[in-house]
Protein backbone atom coordinates (compact mmCIF):
# COMPACT_ATOMS: atom_id res chain seq x y z
CA UNK A 1 0.00 0.00 0.00
CA UNK A 2 2.20 2.21 1.03
CA UNK A 3 4.38 1.04 -2.33
CA UNK A 4 1.54 1.77 -4.42
CA UNK A 5 1.27 5.40 -3.27
CA UNK A 6 5.19 6.28 -4.06
CA UNK A 7 4.68 4.37 -6.99
CA UNK A 8 1.57 7.03 -8.00
CA UNK A 9 3.41 10.47 -6.40
CA UNK A 10 6.31 9.40 -8.26
CA UNK A 11 4.60 9.31 -11.67
CA UNK A 12 2.16 12.60 -10.42
CA UNK A 13 5.82 14.42 -10.26
CA UNK A 14 6.78 12.76 -13.16
CA UNK A 15 3.74 14.13 -14.96
CA UNK A 16 4.11 17.30 -13.71
CA UNK A 17 7.67 17.72 -14.53
CA UNK A 18 7.13 16.98 -18.12
CA UNK A 19 4.50 18.68 -18.51
CA UNK A 20 6.37 21.70 -16.89
CA UNK A 21 9.02 21.08 -18.98
CA UNK A 22 7.43 21.37 -22.10
CA UNK A 23 5.95 24.27 -21.18
CA UNK A 24 9.34 25.96 -20.59
CA UNK A 25 10.73 24.75 -23.72
CA UNK A 26 11.44 27.68 -25.81
CA UNK A 27 9.22 27.98 -28.70
CA UNK A 28 10.68 27.13 -32.05
CA UNK A 29 9.86 29.36 -34.58
CA UNK A 30 7.31 28.44 -36.80
CA UNK A 31 6.51 28.73 -40.78
CA UNK A 32 4.16 31.81 -39.42
CA UNK A 33 6.95 33.26 -37.65
CA UNK A 34 9.04 33.19 -40.51
CA UNK A 35 6.55 34.62 -43.21
CA UNK A 36 5.70 37.34 -40.33
CA UNK A 37 9.75 38.12 -40.00
CA UNK A 38 9.69 38.45 -43.77
CA UNK A 39 6.29 40.60 -43.74
CA UNK A 40 8.28 42.82 -41.15
CA UNK A 41 11.00 43.52 -43.44
CA UNK A 42 9.77 43.42 -46.88
CA UNK A 43 5.85 45.30 -46.05
CA UNK A 44 3.34 44.37 -48.45
CA UNK A 45 6.17 44.40 -51.53
CA UNK A 46 6.19 40.82 -53.25
CA UNK A 47 9.20 38.43 -53.35
CA UNK A 48 10.52 37.16 -56.26
CA UNK A 49 12.71 34.03 -56.65
CA UNK A 50 16.28 35.09 -58.39
CA UNK A 51 19.21 36.77 -58.23
CA UNK A 52 20.11 35.63 -54.89
CA UNK A 53 22.50 32.68 -54.70
CA UNK A 54 22.72 31.39 -51.07
CA UNK A 55 25.26 29.05 -50.12
CA UNK A 56 25.28 26.74 -47.12
CA UNK A 57 26.31 22.84 -47.30
CA UNK A 58 23.25 20.90 -47.81
CA UNK A 59 24.20 18.26 -44.95
CA UNK A 60 25.38 19.57 -41.67
CA UNK A 61 27.49 17.80 -38.56
CA UNK A 62 27.62 20.22 -36.40
CA UNK A 63 24.74 22.90 -36.47
CA UNK A 64 27.06 25.35 -34.08
CA UNK A 65 28.51 26.63 -36.56
CA UNK A 66 27.83 26.63 -40.38
CA UNK A 67 29.07 28.15 -43.18
CA UNK A 68 27.12 30.79 -45.34
CA UNK A 69 27.86 32.38 -48.31
CA UNK A 70 25.22 34.95 -49.96
CA UNK A 71 26.23 36.98 -53.28
CA UNK A 72 23.41 38.89 -55.14
CA UNK A 73 23.52 39.46 -59.23
CA UNK A 74 23.98 43.05 -59.12
CA UNK A 75 26.12 45.68 -61.10
CA UNK A 76 26.29 47.76 -57.80
CA UNK A 77 26.18 50.95 -59.44
CA UNK A 78 24.43 54.01 -57.42
CA UNK A 79 21.80 53.94 -59.67
CA UNK A 80 21.15 50.05 -59.39
CA UNK A 81 22.56 48.35 -56.33
CA UNK A 82 21.70 46.41 -53.24
CA UNK A 83 20.91 47.76 -50.35
CA UNK A 84 20.41 44.96 -47.66
CA UNK A 85 20.33 41.30 -47.54
CA UNK A 86 18.20 39.98 -44.49
CA UNK A 87 18.65 36.40 -44.06
CA UNK A 88 15.97 33.81 -42.01
CA UNK A 89 15.25 30.08 -40.74
CA UNK A 90 12.69 28.05 -40.05
CA UNK A 91 13.10 26.06 -37.22
CA UNK A 92 15.44 27.93 -34.73
CA UNK A 93 13.84 29.75 -31.68
CA UNK A 94 13.60 32.96 -33.66
CA UNK A 95 13.58 33.89 -37.07
CA UNK A 96 15.94 35.88 -37.77
CA UNK A 97 19.37 35.27 -38.26
CA UNK A 98 20.86 38.61 -39.53
CA UNK A 99 20.45 41.81 -41.35
CA UNK A 100 23.52 43.22 -43.56
CA UNK A 101 23.54 46.54 -45.15
CA UNK A 102 25.35 47.80 -48.01
CA UNK A 103 25.52 50.20 -50.62
CA UNK A 104 27.34 50.83 -53.70
CA UNK A 105 30.21 51.16 -52.71
CA UNK A 106 30.87 47.68 -51.68
CA UNK A 107 31.07 46.65 -55.44
CA UNK A 108 29.95 43.38 -54.62
CA UNK A 109 27.05 41.89 -53.07
CA UNK A 110 28.64 39.08 -51.64
CA UNK A 111 28.36 38.23 -47.70
CA UNK A 112 30.09 35.45 -45.33
CA UNK A 113 29.77 34.93 -41.75
CA UNK A 114 28.94 31.50 -39.69
CA UNK A 115 25.04 30.42 -38.52
CA UNK A 116 23.89 28.33 -36.16
CA UNK A 117 20.88 25.74 -37.10
CA UNK A 118 18.69 24.27 -34.20
CA UNK A 119 17.42 21.36 -36.61
CA UNK A 120 16.88 20.64 -40.48
CA UNK A 121 15.60 23.22 -42.21
CA UNK A 122 14.82 25.67 -44.75
CA UNK A 123 17.17 29.26 -44.89
CA UNK A 124 15.95 31.87 -47.10
CA UNK A 125 17.96 34.99 -48.03
CA UNK A 126 16.02 38.17 -49.07
CA UNK A 127 18.23 41.07 -51.18
CA UNK A 128 15.84 44.53 -51.30
CA UNK A 129 17.78 46.21 -54.24
CA UNK A 130 17.91 49.88 -54.43
CA UNK A 131 14.41 49.60 -57.25
CA UNK A 132 12.73 48.94 -54.25
CA UNK A 133 12.06 45.20 -55.39
CA UNK A 134 13.13 42.07 -53.34
CA UNK A 135 14.28 38.80 -54.46
CA UNK A 136 15.06 35.65 -52.18
CA UNK A 137 16.49 32.19 -52.56
CA UNK A 138 16.16 29.44 -50.08
CA UNK A 139 18.32 26.16 -49.35
CA UNK A 140 16.96 23.21 -47.63
CA UNK A 141 19.52 21.93 -44.98
CA UNK A 142 19.99 18.77 -42.90
CA UNK A 143 21.41 19.40 -40.05
CA UNK A 144 23.00 16.09 -37.60
CA UNK A 145 23.74 17.40 -34.51
CA UNK A 146 21.57 20.80 -33.45
CA UNK A 147 22.62 24.28 -31.83
CA UNK A 148 20.64 26.89 -29.68
CA UNK A 149 19.38 24.59 -27.31
CA UNK A 150 21.65 22.02 -25.89
CA UNK A 151 22.23 21.95 -22.37
CA UNK A 152 25.12 23.93 -20.65
CA UNK A 153 27.41 21.77 -18.51
CA UNK B 1 38.79 39.64 -23.11
CA UNK B 2 37.18 40.16 -26.30
CA UNK B 3 40.15 40.38 -29.17
CA UNK B 4 39.30 41.13 -32.81
CA UNK B 5 41.21 39.60 -35.75
CA UNK B 6 40.83 41.61 -39.02
CA UNK B 7 42.07 40.68 -42.64
CA UNK B 8 42.28 44.42 -44.94
CA UNK B 9 44.78 44.11 -48.09
CA UNK B 10 47.26 46.70 -46.65
CA UNK B 11 47.55 48.10 -50.66
CA UNK B 12 45.40 48.02 -53.31
CA UNK B 13 44.54 50.06 -56.43
CA UNK B 14 42.10 52.85 -57.21
CA UNK B 15 38.76 51.17 -57.94
CA UNK B 16 39.91 47.30 -56.93
CA UNK B 17 36.89 45.40 -55.57
CA UNK B 18 38.52 44.29 -51.75
CA UNK B 19 37.46 41.59 -49.53
CA UNK B 20 37.05 42.38 -45.82
CA UNK B 21 37.27 39.28 -43.19
CA UNK B 22 36.29 40.00 -39.64
CA UNK B 23 36.52 38.04 -36.52
CA UNK B 24 35.71 38.89 -33.14
CA UNK B 25 35.95 36.53 -30.14
CA UNK B 26 32.39 36.40 -28.23
CA UNK B 27 30.30 33.71 -26.48
CA UNK B 28 27.02 34.48 -28.56
CA UNK B 29 25.02 32.88 -25.68
CA UNK B 30 21.81 32.46 -27.43
CA UNK B 31 19.60 32.83 -24.59
CA UNK B 32 17.61 29.69 -25.37
CA UNK B 33 20.32 27.09 -23.18
CA UNK B 34 19.91 25.62 -20.10
CA UNK B 35 22.03 24.87 -16.98
CA UNK B 36 21.02 21.12 -15.92
CA UNK B 37 19.61 22.56 -13.23
CA UNK B 38 17.13 23.82 -15.73
CA UNK B 39 17.83 27.54 -15.31
CA UNK B 40 17.65 29.60 -18.50
CA UNK B 41 21.53 31.02 -19.44
CA UNK B 42 20.89 34.65 -20.51
CA UNK B 43 21.11 36.22 -23.73
CA UNK B 44 24.63 37.49 -24.26
CA UNK B 45 25.46 38.51 -27.86
CA UNK B 46 27.06 41.03 -29.85
CA UNK B 47 23.80 42.94 -31.85
CA UNK B 48 25.62 45.24 -34.48
CA UNK B 49 28.60 45.56 -36.37
CA UNK B 50 29.15 48.67 -38.44
CA UNK B 51 32.46 49.25 -40.57
CA UNK B 52 33.63 52.67 -41.44
CA UNK B 53 35.75 54.03 -43.83
CA UNK B 54 37.39 57.43 -42.96
CA UNK B 55 34.22 58.18 -40.95
CA UNK B 56 31.78 57.34 -43.75
CA UNK B 57 29.86 53.90 -42.63
CA UNK B 58 30.42 51.33 -45.60
CA UNK B 59 28.86 48.14 -44.46
CA UNK B 60 26.79 47.28 -41.40
CA UNK B 61 25.04 44.38 -40.02
CA UNK B 62 22.40 43.42 -37.44
CA UNK B 63 23.22 40.38 -35.52
CA UNK B 64 20.75 37.55 -34.27
CA UNK B 65 21.17 34.40 -31.82
CA UNK B 66 21.52 32.45 -34.93
CA UNK B 67 25.30 34.04 -35.55
CA UNK B 68 27.69 31.47 -34.14
CA UNK B 69 30.14 31.77 -31.64
CA UNK B 70 33.18 34.29 -32.53
CA UNK B 71 31.27 35.94 -34.94
CA UNK B 72 33.23 35.61 -38.20
CA UNK B 73 31.75 37.84 -41.67
CA UNK B 74 33.15 39.20 -44.41
CA UNK B 75 32.09 41.48 -46.90
CA UNK B 76 33.11 43.65 -50.03
CA UNK B 77 34.13 47.19 -50.56
CA UNK B 78 35.46 49.45 -53.32
CA UNK B 79 38.86 51.11 -52.50
CA UNK B 80 38.46 54.94 -52.85
CA UNK B 81 41.49 56.07 -51.68
CA UNK B 82 44.15 55.83 -48.87
CA UNK B 83 42.41 55.66 -45.23
CA UNK B 84 41.69 53.81 -42.17
CA UNK B 85 38.66 51.92 -41.63
CA UNK B 86 37.20 51.38 -38.47
CA UNK B 87 35.18 48.53 -37.56
CA UNK B 88 32.84 48.26 -34.55
CA UNK B 89 31.04 45.71 -32.73
CA UNK B 90 28.17 46.76 -30.05
CA UNK B 91 26.21 43.59 -28.08
CA UNK B 92 24.67 42.42 -25.10
CA UNK B 93 25.79 43.49 -21.20
CA UNK B 94 27.35 46.89 -22.49
CA UNK B 95 29.96 44.85 -25.12
CA UNK B 96 31.63 47.70 -27.25
CA UNK B 97 34.99 46.80 -29.10
CA UNK B 98 36.77 49.14 -32.11
CA UNK B 99 39.52 48.28 -34.06
CA UNK B 100 41.19 49.87 -37.49
CA UNK B 101 43.08 48.96 -40.44
CA UNK B 102 44.80 51.47 -42.45
CA UNK B 103 44.99 50.94 -46.45
CA UNK B 104 47.14 52.40 -49.01
CA UNK B 105 45.62 53.02 -52.05
CA UNK B 106 47.65 53.84 -55.45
Amino acid sequence: MHDESTRREFFGLAGGAAMLAVTLRPAEATPTMLASAIRNVVGTATVQTGKVKLEIPPLVENGNTVPMTVSVASPMAPEDHVRSIHVFNEKNPQPNIGNFYLGPQAGRAQVSTRIRLADSQKVVAIARLSDGTFWSASVDVVVTLAACTEEVI
Amino acid sequence: MASALINVPAKAKLGDIIEIKTLMSHIMEPGYRRTASGETVPRDIITSFTCRFNGTEVFRADLFPAIAANPFITFFTTATGSGKFEFEWIGDKGFAETTSASIVVE
